[in-house]
């Protein structure tokens, strides 16, 4: 795109027309822009994931000494169990799907939208509305509080009583169908939108584990909605699913809930890979190593993270046989990771690093993610698992894997598409500061646990005694949280400040390999004046067929100008198969989610015939919106 | 180089804070055959853990020594690369996991799972309540509650159910844990090496007080624990003096009788703890304060201080009662 001729400034300016959206805050509220929705996502996301921080210090200070009364022991149990929702739900998977996902992988695969960019915003506006009602719970004084696996009898009416499990299980209910529409967009627009030439041998690994993520969502989640219709159904209406003396059984919840747990738990940390296979090639200045095995192991990583679920259930009493074929599964999903640790680490090896912040976070990514994936395969030798299950071992482990092996590429990821979003360059100086705060931080705040837990402590308690001998570790991981929350501030003001006042970056400062970096930054509403040509999985990195995209430009070939148009490809071989009317923005879509709100407030106070009548007010909605189609 | 001070630092940390540390709930640190084989395992574990560990940081080290190159080395082709992932992330893992699976998921569970049935002659029933352990002998009307005796070098049985809802028995130093989970029973094997006390916390989150719900194991020699026992199965002492007697009047005439039991009287209730033998208890409310004469009476005047949200309620009495239901209770040994 270095010479721009009339004719090809002629298309530009009529994309510009066809694609432009509704100035000011209506045009946020309407928008159906992938890149606009992502951002959208980003935010709220970010706030949440400042709320999840809070409470986190706020537990981390109650527990900061022996015998504390920074909060009475009820405030504790809503603490720790809306820090894991939020965290989980609300915080990271929609800031690696909604925000990441939805920002990038329309742009790593040359298309001009999602596949759906009216459920695209849908997802986003009952994903927001979905954590709005949880947390209209916690300003209530409602919080969910019986843990984040809300392991029943504990959560029903007789040990619960209150509203608090009823936000929980309805919250969640009502954010999964958000997740399930962002999962099913997401799968189609990988397999069909991808640029005409993108067969899938040559997809950005990013969009590998994006595929792998949404595949395990929409799996993942009908065992957890439906486990917790269950739970409403028990509370609400009376059924007994989980009453023994009824012929229930409260592990049916366990079961159900892991069936969604463990998937969950490479559902958070597959779009981690994502980032880290698109930050390692840039930096060591070399394709990545292994690249088809390292798609596969994506692949493979979700398939048997679905056959591992009861390694949380081995101290509940199954029979041995089932135990051992968990754990046998449990070792066997160790090796697809190994085989990723070992390509991503052999790539910055055998390459020419530059160790940029980007970098730093995948490092320190990498650092995190074996140590917790080392003390992850302790819980498939079901021995030790069933010795330090429930402690604070497990607390150290998973928090290494969803903080340590999760947040740091997702930090990594901001510093490195910053200047695709902003078109600014962030400073480097204070980012690798803040790397190093963070680094510094998550390691003193998250290894003491692995001792502390070796030592008899157990999750979940608001206060210990002095006797119990933990009162040290449990200092320093106090300390090291509030250094952690530095480095986090350190990060966001290094941020802010350079959307202010950052350098222009051009289209391309880290000589990225993929589609992203084809495009201007910020990019357009369309994304790509011409559909790029590919011919390889780095196709930035191949100067004839960006040569031949500034020819097609002028020549007006793969240009789509005609309408509000995109294209679809075939699934597997990437061949042009058809080109699209994609529809327009649209008010119809935080319409529905209004009307789904609503009818899960009006569920949530037994009002249930009012909720039948919004139910039927959202279906409307619906049929409205598809009134608008284009023909 | 800071890097690598930083990272050789925890191995450092991690293995002095284990290989000393005292204290009663230290899992390894073990007192019991099945806690020795779950401990052997794990340092095991954690020694080739830091071995790959070190591995994968020397190999971002090398990258980081060498990141002033300008060439790619063997020109970019990735097939070395490819072998090498292939042999460290494939083949190593198969055969260090195949060796683990085998050691633990097939040896070492044999010695961590439950009693065969008929192998143990005592059998302890450990049932979970909120926010406390009540603990019964089978063939003896022992009840007690937070505090289990038990013979040491004898193996014994603990059968674990719950009376509300789910809990999860652990005594670190002498075996893995079981959850308590209604309409189930879980059974555990407990045999002490040596006397002593062990202690475990509640490990499943069981509510309001999940925090303060500790049991313990005391071991002791086999002839004190048959003492011990005999002593379990008697009821309650009767009153020897005035104010021993006028103490066990007010705790049937009040609402104590209603949620406790002493064995022998017409206090029968089942709500809280059987308090037939509370004076031989060493600590109050499953160890959340210690059993002595200050710490009860505070306990019986304000029982929602030290352990908000419990179901035991402040009960009005009258100085006189109070000193008298005080030395009645210390007098139940």
């Amino acid at each position: 795109m270095t010479t721009v001729t009339a004719p090809a400034d002629e298309r530009v300016g009529r994309l510009e027309l066809i694609w432009e959206e509704r100035p000011g805050v209506l045009g946020w509220l309407t928008t159906v822009d992938h890149k606009r929705i992502g951002l959208l996502y980003l935010f709220a996301t970010l706030a949440f994931f400042l709320a999840g921080g809070v409470e986190a210090l706020l537990i981390r200070t109650q527990l900061a000494q022996p015998d504390s009364h920074v909060v009475s022991p009820g405030t504790f149990n809503e603490l720790f169990t809306t820090h894991g929702v939020t965290m989980i739900f609300l915080a990271v998977i929609p800031m690696q799907i909604g925000a990441f996902g939805n920002y990038l992988v329309p742009l790593m695969i040359g298309a001009r939208d999602m596949a759906f960019p009216r459920l695209n915003a849908l997802s986003f506006w009952l994903f927001l509305a979905s954590g709005c009602f949880i947390y209209a719970g916690v300003f209530m004084g409602l919080a969910p509080n019986a843990g984040w696996f809300d392991y029943v009898p504990l959560a029903l009416r007789e040990y619960s009583p209150g509203l608090n499990v009823d936000f929980y299980a309805l919250g969640l209910i009502f954010n999964g169908v958000s997740s399930i529409a962002a999962a099913i967009n997401l799968v189609v627009t990988i397999f069909k939108n991808r640029a005409p030439g993108m067969s899938l041998n040559r997809m950005p690994l990013f969009c590998f584990a994006i595929l792998a993520t949404s595949f395990s969502l929409l799996f993942a989640l009908p065992p957890l909605t439906i486990d917790l219709v269950f739970l409403e159904l028990q509370r609400l209406a009376g059924f007994h699913f989980f009453d023994v003396a009824h012929g229930g059984d409260p592990l049916l919840w366990q079961h159900l809930f892991w069936l969604f747990g463990h998937p969950e738990v490479y559902i958070i940390i597959l779009p981690a890979f994502g980032i880290a296979t698109s930050i390692i090639p840039t930096f060591a200045r070399r394709k990545m190593i292994a690249f088809p095995l390292v798609a596969l192991a994506e692949l493979l990583v979700a398939f048997i993270g679905f056959g591992v679920w009861a390694h949380h259930m081995f101290a509940v009493g199954l029979p041995t046989i089932a135990v051992v074929f968990f754990a046998a599964a449990s070792m066997m999903v160790v090796v697809p990771s190994t085989i990723q640790v070992f390509a991503w680490t052999l790539t910055v090896t055998m390459g020419r690093p530059q160790f940029k912040a980007p970098l730093l976070f995948i490092g320190g990514f990498i650092v995190f993610f074996v140590l917790g994936g080392l003390s992850g395969i302790t819980f498939a030798a079901i021995p030790i698992d069933q010795a330090t299950t429930d402690t604070y071992y497990v607390v150290a482990h998973f928090h290494f894997i969803i903080f340590g092996a999760a947040v740091f590429p997702l930090l990594g990821g901001m510093f490195y598409w910053f200047p695709k979003v902003t078109g600014r360059l962030y400073h480097e100086g204070l980012a690798q500061a803040g790397f190093w705060l963070t680094f510094v931080g998550t390691a003193a705040t998250f290894f003491p646990m692995h001792v502390v837990g070796l030592l008899g402590m157990t999750r979940r308690i608001y206060t210990y005694s002095d006797d119990d001998g933990w009162s040290a570790y449990n200092l320093v991981e106090t300390i090291g949280g509030y250094v952690l929350a530095a480095g986090l501030v350190l990060i966001a003001l290094n941020l802010v400040w350079s959307r202010l006042r950052g350098a222009p970056s051009g289209r391309d400062p880290f000589s990225g390999g993929t589609l992203e970096w084809v495009t201007p930054s910020p990019p357009p509403h369309y994304n790509f004046a011409v559909i790029p040509r590919v011919s390889s999985p780095y196709p930035n990195w191949d100067a004839e067929d960006r040569a031949q995209d500034v020819r097609n430009l002028d020549r007006g070939a793969r240009v789509f100008d005609d309408g509000h148009e995109a294209v679809a490809s075939t699934v597997k071989d990437g061949y042009l198969d058809d080109v699209l009317e994609m529809p327009s923005e649209s008010p119809w879509p935080i319409v529905v989610a209004a009307c789904v709100t609503v009818l899960f407030v009006l569920v949530l106070t037994s009002h249930f015939l009012a909720a039948t009548a919004f139910a039927g007010l959202a279906a409307l909605a619906l049929a409205a919106w598809h009134w608008q189609e284009p023909e | 180089m800071t890097r690598l001070t930083l990272r050789a630092f925890p191995l450092a940390a991690l293995t002095l804070a284990l290989a000393g540390c005292g204290g009663n709930q230290n899992t390894l640190a073990p007192k019991g055959k099945p806690e020795h084989a779950i401990s052997h395992l794990w340092w095991w574990t954690m020694t080739g853990a830091w071995i790959g560990f070190a591995v994968v940081c020397g190999l971002l080290f090398l990258g980081w020594l060498r990141r002033n190159r300008t060439e790619l080395p063997f020109g970019g082709d990735d097939k070395v690369g490819t072998v090498l992932v292939i042999g460290l992330g494939v083949a190593v893992p198969l055969v260090v996991l195949s060796l683990l699976f085998i050691w633990s998921d097939i040896v070492v569970l044999r010695s961590t799972a439950a009693p065969a049935h008929g192998s143990t002659r005592l059998t302890v029933r450990v049932i979970g309540h909120q926010w406390w352990w009540e603990v019964r002998y089978d063939g003896s009307k022992a009840v007690t509650a937070n505090e289990i005796h038990i013979p040491t070098g004898v193996p014994v049985q603990v059968i674990g159910t719950t009376n509300d809802v789910i809990h999860s028995f652990w005594i670190p130093q002498l075996n893995r844990k079981i959850d308590l989970i209604p309409g189930r029973s879980n059974r555990l094997l407990l045999e002490a090496d040596s006397d002593g006390t062990y202690e475990g916390h509640c490990s499943e989150f069981c509510g309001l007080q999940h925090a303060h719900m500790t049991a313990t194991v005391i071991a002791e020699p086999p002839a004190a624990f048959r003492a011990w026992l005999e002593n379990m199965a008697k009821p309650a002492r009767t009153p020897a003096g005035a104010d021993d007697k006028r103490g066990r009047e007010v705790f049937l005439a009040q609402p104590c009788a209603a949620c406790h039991r002493l064995r022998g009287s017409a206090a029968n209730g089942d709500v809280g703890p059987d308090l037939t033998h509370l004076g031989t208890r060493r600590t109050l409310a499953a160890g959340t304060i210690p059993n002595d004469t200050e710490h009860l009476a505070g306990w019986i005047a304000d029982p929602q201080h030290a352990k908000p949200g419990n179901k035991m309620p402040a009960v009005q009495l009258t100085g006189a009662e109070f000193s008298d239901l005080l030395a009645y209770l210390e007098s139940l040994k």
